[in-house]
Parts: structure tokens; sequence; C-alpha cells
């Protein structure tokens, strides 16, 4: 009787990933077609695939982005993770409520807000100080760090949540002090956590066009940024190609640690 | 126990708790604040692109606030058309994603385990992969020369293509497809904590099952469609990258007019005034997001300890 009607499920969610899934499909598929026309078929070729290869402005911001994007997860990762856990372990103390504010503010404000706020600082602290002089990895980089570090610390404080206390607790009773409990009991049980909190902070930073607007630049053109001047004004068959190239890497990646996960929830 | 671990000493517990309070001190609070400053500030030539608004001169300091900005948000026809279709277009997409996204979390929520992770994984995919890339996608699809509108005609159904590229139904298409994984996510993520007992009784005691499904289901989970409902309309109300790709130039919304102050026009007082109001607006959906939020983790901690 609590069982949900089959058909009306499956229907329900065929619709829905279809929904989620056919664009990105016809997208991949369309990046071996020989017309530059995303219309119609006319032919199967790796052209597109090749020109890409071809395209230095294209690649030397794919350099720079892929930099942008570990050095930002590495940051984040490191910050969000102390977030976290303060979150997760440290109880109600003054001023919680703007600290949880705080920390979650960036995963909800539009990313224009936290673009043209960061980059008229970046502005007024150069007219006081002389420094950044010009806008480039760094100002970009604080961007970055600023979103993902909130996406971060929701990945890791739920993970140390639903961790044992007992083990933490039972170092402490033996001795360790708090700081070494982290490094010796808790860090290791959350590493699946940190992993996967690395990648999502570095597939965001190596998607975000808005905040790398305002924070970029001369001679700073991040891969999005490249690719947005392309596509605003219509299609671009070499973008195609680039993008069935990211999602199927970035797919794969994905099913792959999944898997890996859940084997070890079986096991 | 628990003192040990939560408290430490009392001046460690500012260091422990310092740092990331700092970076976001100083990254996202302090920035805002200069947003608001320089949204009172008046247009001038040279850099920075405006004026200071306390000016030491004469040993008397002389504060001036300019309320250009404001003035000519809260009067000019143009800019109100534009505050109202934001927040609508957020709502309709909210609405949409609600009306999507509930089935699609219910179903995930109460497949079988081994197959939920599966279903799960097809939701988090999207998410990862890049929104520019996919809302890019759409372009091929909804040209007047594009797929949908080949389909159509081929299979007879339409004779003149459909003008959806550049307008705005194309934009509320692009803005559910992008956030609808943001409000499967944590609704999913309450549903499947839902307690399947409760629902059992509530058959046993003769409810039909929509009636089960409005009394116990929808009040149980709606903590995670308040979560879903703000990450979807409060990003949306800004969204710049999406109205830009699939809308026309008429398509009005605040996260593209601000764009055009700051960059087009280089008029960065007003553009700072549209960030304020922008954030004043969203100043109730985002306190809601965070007391829901901050609800939530309590209940988590009370189950906890």
């Amino acid at each position: 009787m609590t069982r949900p009607h089959p058909v009306l499920r499956a229907t329900v969610l065929a619709l829905g990933y279809a929904f989620l899934y056919i664009p990105i499909l016809c997208l991949m598929a369309f990046s071996f077609n020989d017309s530059s026309m995303m219309t119609s078929w006319t032919g199967f070729s790796l052209k597109w695939y090749v020109e890409l290869f071809n395209d230095q402005a294209l690649l030397s911001a794919a350099r720079l982005s892929l930099l942008i994007a570990a050095l930002t997860a590495t940051a984040a990762v490191a910050i969000g993770t102390w977030a976290g856990y303060v979150l997760a372990r440290m109880g109600r103390f003054r001023g919680f409520a703007l600290y949880i504010g705080m920390v979650s503010a960036p995963l909800v404000m539009p990313e224009v807000v936290l673009g043209i706020s960061l980059l008229l600082m970046f502005v007024e602290i150069s007219q006081l100080f002389g420094w950044p002089s010009g806008n480039g990895i760094f100002t970009i980089w604080v961007g970055h760090v600023t979103l993902c570090m909130a996406y971060v610390a929701v990945i890791i404080q739920s993970r140390i949540r639903e961790l044992d206390r007992s083990l933490e607790e039972a170092a402490l009773d033996l001795g360790a002090t708090p700081l070494k409990v982290f490094f010796v009991i808790t860090l290791p049980l959350i590493l699946p956590a940190l992993m996967a909190a690395w990648l999502l902070a570095f597939t965001l930073s190596l998607d975000d066009v808005v905040i790398a607007s305002f924070l970029s630049g001369p001679g700073y053109t991040t891969l999005p940024l490249e690719v947005f001047s392309r596509v605003r004004l219509g299609l671009k068959p070499e973008i195609n190609a680039l993008a069935t190239l990211f999602m199927l890497t970035v797919g794969i990646f994905v099913v792959v640690a999944n898997r890996m996960q859940w084997r070890k929830g079986q096991a | 126990m628990k003192k040990i671990l939560s408290s430490g000493l009392p001046g460690r517990r500012w260091l422990s708790i310092g740092p990331p309070f700092l970076w976001l001190a100083l990254f996202l609070l302090l920035p805002f604040l200069l947003v608001l400053k320089i949204s009172f500030a008046e247009l001038k030539f040279g850099i920075p692109p405006y004026t200071p608004l306390a000016e030491l001169k004469d040993q008397t300091v002389t504060l001036a606030l300019s309320l250009r900005g404001y003035a000519l948000l809260f009067t000019d026809s143009l800019y109100i058309a534009t505050y109202l279709n934001s927040v609508k277009m957020a709502a309709v997409t909210t609405l949409c994603c609600a009306l999507i996204g509930y089935p699609m979390a219910y179903y995930i929520a109460r497949s079988h385990p081994s197959v939920r992770n599966l279903l799960l994984l097809g939701v988090i995919l999207p998410f990862w992969t890049s929104l520019l890339l996919r809302v890019y996608a759409w372009v091929g699809i909804l040209r007047n020369d594009g797929l949908l509108n080949n389909l159509l005609q081929w299979l007879g159904l339409i004779s003149e293509p459909l003008e959806i590229y550049r307008t705005d139904l194309a934009v509320y298409i692009g803005l559910v497809y992008a956030y609808l994984p943001f409000f499967v996510l944590p609704l999913y993520a309450t549903l499947v904590k839902l307690d399947i007992r409760l629902l059992e009784a509530a058959y046993d005691l003769g409810a039909r099952p929509w009636r089960a499904f409005f009394s116990v289901t929808l009040p149980l989970s709606m903590p995670g469609v308040i979560a879903g409902a703000m990450l979807v309309f409060i990003p949306s109300v800004g969204e710049y990258v999406i109205p830009e790709m699939l809308g026309g130039a008429n398509t009005l919304m605040m996260g593209r007019v601000m764009w055009t102050e700051f960059f087009n026009n280089a008029d960065w007082p007003m553009a700072a005034a549209v960030t304020c109001v922008m954030v004043m607006m969203l100043l109730v959906p985002l306190v809601i997001f965070q007391y829901n939020q901050i609800r939530q983790l309590e209940q988590q901690r009370g189950k906890t300890q």
C-alpha cells in the first residue's frame, strides 16, 4: 500500500531524466557532425576536434583555468573544511548565526553580487596600498575560493556529523590533544569527502564565468570567459567538441568515484 | 567529555574558529559594505570612477551622500519593470522546478537502494558538468533552424518554425534546466530520511494515498522544499549567463542590467546601487534560507547527541 505506483514512477523519472540529458546528448552527437551548422546531420567527422587542438587561444585559456582551479580547490578545501568542522563540532558560540550566514551566503548569492563587490574592494585596496597592481590570477583565486569554500563547508560538515564520535573521544581520553585528534582520527575518516569536495571546488572554478569576468584583467582570459565570448552570439562547433570532451571526462570521473564509494559502502 | 571537545581553552577557541571567519569577513562582508558605500557616490571621470563620500578639506569634513542612483532606480519605469520581471521569472522558475523536481525526488527516495544510488548519480552528474556548456546546448535545440523545430516540422506538427530562441520562454527553459538539480538534491536528502512507518500508520488509519501525501509526506519534507526553493529562487533573480545566452534584447533581468551599467556604461555607482537593491530584495528569502539551514542543523545535532 505504501509502495509508489510503478507506472507513474517510471513515467516521471523517464521524463525528468530525458529533460536533464537530451540536451547534453544532442550537443555531443553534433560535435561529430561534418557541417558547421548544428541543424542537420551531414556526415561523421572529427574535424572540430582537430580544430580544437589547434586553437591556441582556447588551449592557453584552458591552461590558465586549470591552474586557477587547482589553486582554488586546494585553498577552498583547507578553509572550507575548517569552517565545516567549526559548524559541525564547535557548538553554539556567540556570532554563530552570523558565521553560518556568511559560510552559506555564497551558495545562494547571485554571482554578480560576489563579483562586483570583490572587484570594488580590490580597486579600493590598490588605491590605498598600490597593491594588487592589476587583476589576474590572484584576484580570480580569491573570488573562487570564497565561492567554493561554502560548498566545501557544507559537504564536510554533513560528513563530520555522520562520524562516530566515540573514536575522537577515545583518543582524547588517551591523552591526545584536540589538534592531534583532528589530524590523526578525524581527517583520515573524512578523506573521501575531502577528495569529493576538492573535485567539486575544482569544477566550480573551472566553470565560472561571472566572477572571473569581474576579477580578471587583460591577458588573463580563463577558459569559460573565452568560451562565453564565442558562444554568446551563437553556435560554435569547436565548442561542441570541447563540451563533449569536458563532460565525458567529468562524467567518467564522477561515475568511477561513485562506484568505488558505493562498493566500499556495500563491503 | 563533550565540553573538552567543543570548547578547549577560551583563547584557543577563538583561534580555532577565527581563520575561516576572518576570510569571510575580509572577502565577503567588507566588500559588500564597500558596494553599499559606492552606491551613494557620484559618478566622476578618473580612477576610481566615483567620488569619495567624505572629504577632508580646510579642516572640515564634508560628507556627500548621493542618492542619484537610488532616485533613478525607484522612479525609472524601466528599472522597476526589471525588478518585477526578475522576481516573476525567478518565481515561475522555482514553481516549475518544484513541479518537476518534487515527483523526481520523491520517486528516487522511494526506490530500491541499489537503483537509488544510480538515479541520484543521474541528478548529481549535470551538477558537476559545466553550466555554461549545458545552457549552450539549448541554443542548438531552440533556434528557429534548430533541432526542436526541425523535429516538429518533420513530424508535421507545425509548418512555421516556433520562435523560442531569444525569447522569455527560452530563458525559462534554461533556468529550470540549470537549477533543477539544486531543487532535487536537498529535497531528496529530507525525503530519504522520512520514516516510512509514519506513512504506514496513516494508511492503517484509513487515509487515501493523496491524503497521506498531503498530511504526512509533504509537511515533513517542507525543510527540503524550502532549501531547494531558495537555492533556485535567489540565484535566479540575479542570473546573468542564461538570459544573456537564451534571452532576447527585451528580456529584462537585474543581473543583466547591473552588468550593462558596470561594463558597458562604466557607471560604477549605478551598478553598486542596482546590486544593493537586488540584495535588499533578496533579504527576506535569504533570511528564510538561513533560518531553515540553522534549524535543520540543530535538529541533526539534537539527533546525534
